[in-house]
């Protein structure tokens, strides 16, 4: 009723309302531009840091170099060499395995916890969430640093703690147990920054729904696993993907335990060491840069595939 | 079970006007045995994740002497407390470099971190609220980016640095650094809730520029973002090892993480007069401390922030 009256109102004026639109628009059209200056600085770095670098490395790993023919273009021999070569293919497997491991370990870990803290608002859970979550502010360095004296049969507490029990404490630093204390640190590392993500998310569900899921008969641990889990699997799917970027690329924490576990860790032990001491140990840049290639596009094509089969959880686009 | 439904039910009915921080807060005090074994549960996490740092906080009280065999164990204090003397050795081994290295890592996360901010926050702006040409080819592009993995652009980003004579410089660890796709990604995803397009049209019609729009309306819109990106980005390049142990060469600008690594190298390999066990875990101590103390005293500002990429 009320809107006849505008209709009809707005419909004479339309042939001169079009073209003092079209001024309008070429004036926004010119203000888009603007979108243009906000982004640039951005782009600019993001051109120089990460396109280049990418750009030069594959360029870089079409090419062999000799000392008796000098540097030659090889098109892709440095990618059959790579994909060839059991060393490399080696180190994948390694942090293949290390994802397996890892990642459920840190989650199982972050998403007990966030649980746990979710339904409870003691001092005491105030106070556990900030020293859960206090190992991220420690440089990775540091924390495989630490580590490293706490698994030394010299420095560490072991031999007390295990001393207690009547039992011989462990050599964690051998060649059979490298593995299980490479997966510790990380997880100690990590699992309270991806606890934090996830307590976040849980925070963010209106508690209303655990009224109706109550109402329906839901006891403590059903709401927890059918409702909670489902409603948080964007900021799961978001903290999978951080892990499995990070532990494909695994490189800080085996490059300093090296030092300390005298064997247990070769100098080729993930992609990213083998990269560097290729690079840096034996100046062979083009192959290095080849390796780091490929373990870009794995990582790349892994974290892609993975993000594909989640959309529906993600929510990404 | 069946004896503990009806008595549930019967709770829960009353309660259905509550808010929802009540009945969350009258469920968990009803359930008296479950919270004990929450808490349990969160004591045997809190040891776990706190004992390597009381360890090293002890420990930074020892003497070498000490650190292999203390009277109080590797978990408690020696007779010998050292540390004032450990701090002192540490301004004394090799001219007082660690405090150099300290400094260094300070700089460079300080500059780097507030560098990727700023380039962050106009991005995020200029993608989120203008429609340019090519903007959702570059937004794909930078969205690739972030599952790119940081690790594989270190020795291709040597190799370029090194061809402009940039390599052990401080710009060959700060300038890489200014690159965070995933605090774009961040700011876009916030600015576009928080900061509604008849705001901006407001302030234009009222004569203000572009800019002067992003500096005066919109920025302080996107305060918390910001802190988290800065946190995030700070964190970032503090943390930084495999770039600054490739690009720098002179002990002289290594950042705290690459020098304490190589003081522990060096021990692990040399004679008596390298070891420095004690100026290793000392400083350790030491440099954990400012991050320690700035998320404990920021916690408000991050403890939301942190999940901003999971609301979209």
């Amino acid at each position: 009723m009320a809107l006849t009256p505008a209709a009809t109102k707005a419909a004479p004026p339309l042939p001169v309302r079009k073209p003092r639109r079209n001024s309008i628009d070429l004036m926004d059209r010119k203000r888009q531009r603007w979108g243009w200056l906000f982004v640039a600085p951005f782009g600019i770095v993001f051109l120089t840091f990460l396109v280049a670098p990418l750009a030069y490395a594959f360029w870089m790993s079409l090419h062999t170099s000799t000392l008796a023919t000098g540097t030659t273009f090889t098109w892709f021999a440095n990618y059959v060499k790579a994909f060839t070569d059991p060393i490399f293919l080696g180190g994948l497997g390694r942090v293949g395995q290390f994802a397996l491991i890892m990642i459920p370990a840190q989650m199982i870990v972050a998403l007990v916890a966030a649980l746990v803290l979710d339904n409870l608002s003691t001092a005491l859970s105030k106070f556990s969430r900030l020293m859960i979550f206090v190992p991220y502010a420690i440089p990775v360095v540091i924390g495989a640093l630490m580590w490293g004296f706490l698994y030394s049969p010299r420095f560490g507490p072991a031999t007390d703690i295990f001393g207690l029990v009547g039992l011989a404490a462990p050599d964690f630093l051998s060649q059979g147990s490298i593995f299980a204390s490479l997966v510790n640190i990380v997880t100690w590392q990590w699992a309270g920054y991806y606890m934090i993500i996830i307590y976040a998310a849980l925070r963010g569900i209106d508690p209303a729904i655990y009224e109706a899921a109550r109402l329906d008969g839901a006891n403590g641990r059903q709401i927890a696993l059918r409702v909670k889990v489902p409603m948080i699997s964007s900021s799961m799917v978001m903290v999978l993907i951080f892990s499995l970027i990070g532990t494909l690329q695994f490189f800080t924490e085996p490059q300093v335990l090296r030092a300390v576990a005298q064997g247990a860790i070769p100098v080729s032990y993930t992609p990213n060491m083998y990269a560097y001491s290729l690079a840096f140990s034996y100046s062979q840049f083009n192959y290095a840069a080849a390796i780091s290639f490929a373990l870009g596009i794995v990582v790349f094509i892994g974290s892609y595939l993975f993000l594909f089969l989640t959309r529906k959880q993600s929510g990404l686009k | 079970m069946a004896i503990l439904t009806p008595r549930r039910d019967a709770a829960v009915q009353p309660s259905q006007v509550d808010s929802g921080s009540l009945i969350r807060r009258r469920n968990t005090t009803r359930d008296g045995g479950r919270r004990i074994g929450s808490h349990v549960l969160l004591l045997i996490l809190v040891i776990y994740f706190i004992t390597p740092l009381w360890w090293l906080a002890v420990a930074a009280t020892k003497d070498t002497a000490g650190l292999f065999s203390g009277t109080g164990g590797p978990l408690w204090f020696d007779q010998n407390f050292n540390l004032w003397n450990n701090i002192a050795g540490l301004f004394e081994h090799q001219g007082g470099i660690y405090w150099r290295w300290l400094g260094n890592s300070f700089f460079y996360a300080f500059t780097g971190g507030i560098g990727a901010t700023i380039l962050a926050v106009l991005a995020g702006y200029g993608f989120a609220k203008y429609r340019f040409r090519g903007r959702n080819a570059f937004f794909s592009l930078l969205l690739g980016a972030v599952m790119v993995p940081m690790t594989a652009l270190v020795i291709p980003t040597f190799v370029l640095l090194s061809n402009f004579g940039l390599v052990n410089t401080i710009w060959a660890v700060i300038l890489p650094s200014l690159l965070s796709p995933f605090g774009v990604y961040l700011m876009r995803v916030y600015t576009q809730d928080a900061i509604p397009d008849e705001l901006l049209d407001a302030a234009r019609v009222d004569g203000a520029g572009e800019l002067r729009t992003f500096f005066q309306v919109a920025l302080p819109l996107l305060r918390p973002a910001i802190v988290t990106v800065l946190l995030l980005s700070v964190v970032g390049t503090w943390n930084n090892f495999f770039l600054p142990l490739a690009v720098l060469s002179d002990p002289n600008l290594l950042p705290v993480t690459v020098g304490l690594n190589n003081w522990q190298a060096l021990s692990n390999a040399g004679a008596g007069g390298e070891q420095v066990w004690n100026l290793i875990v000392t400083g350790a101590f030491v440099s954990v401390l400012p991050l320690i103390i700035a998320f404990l005293s920021l916690q408000k500002y991050w403890q939301g922030g942190l999940s901003l990429g999971a609301l979209k």
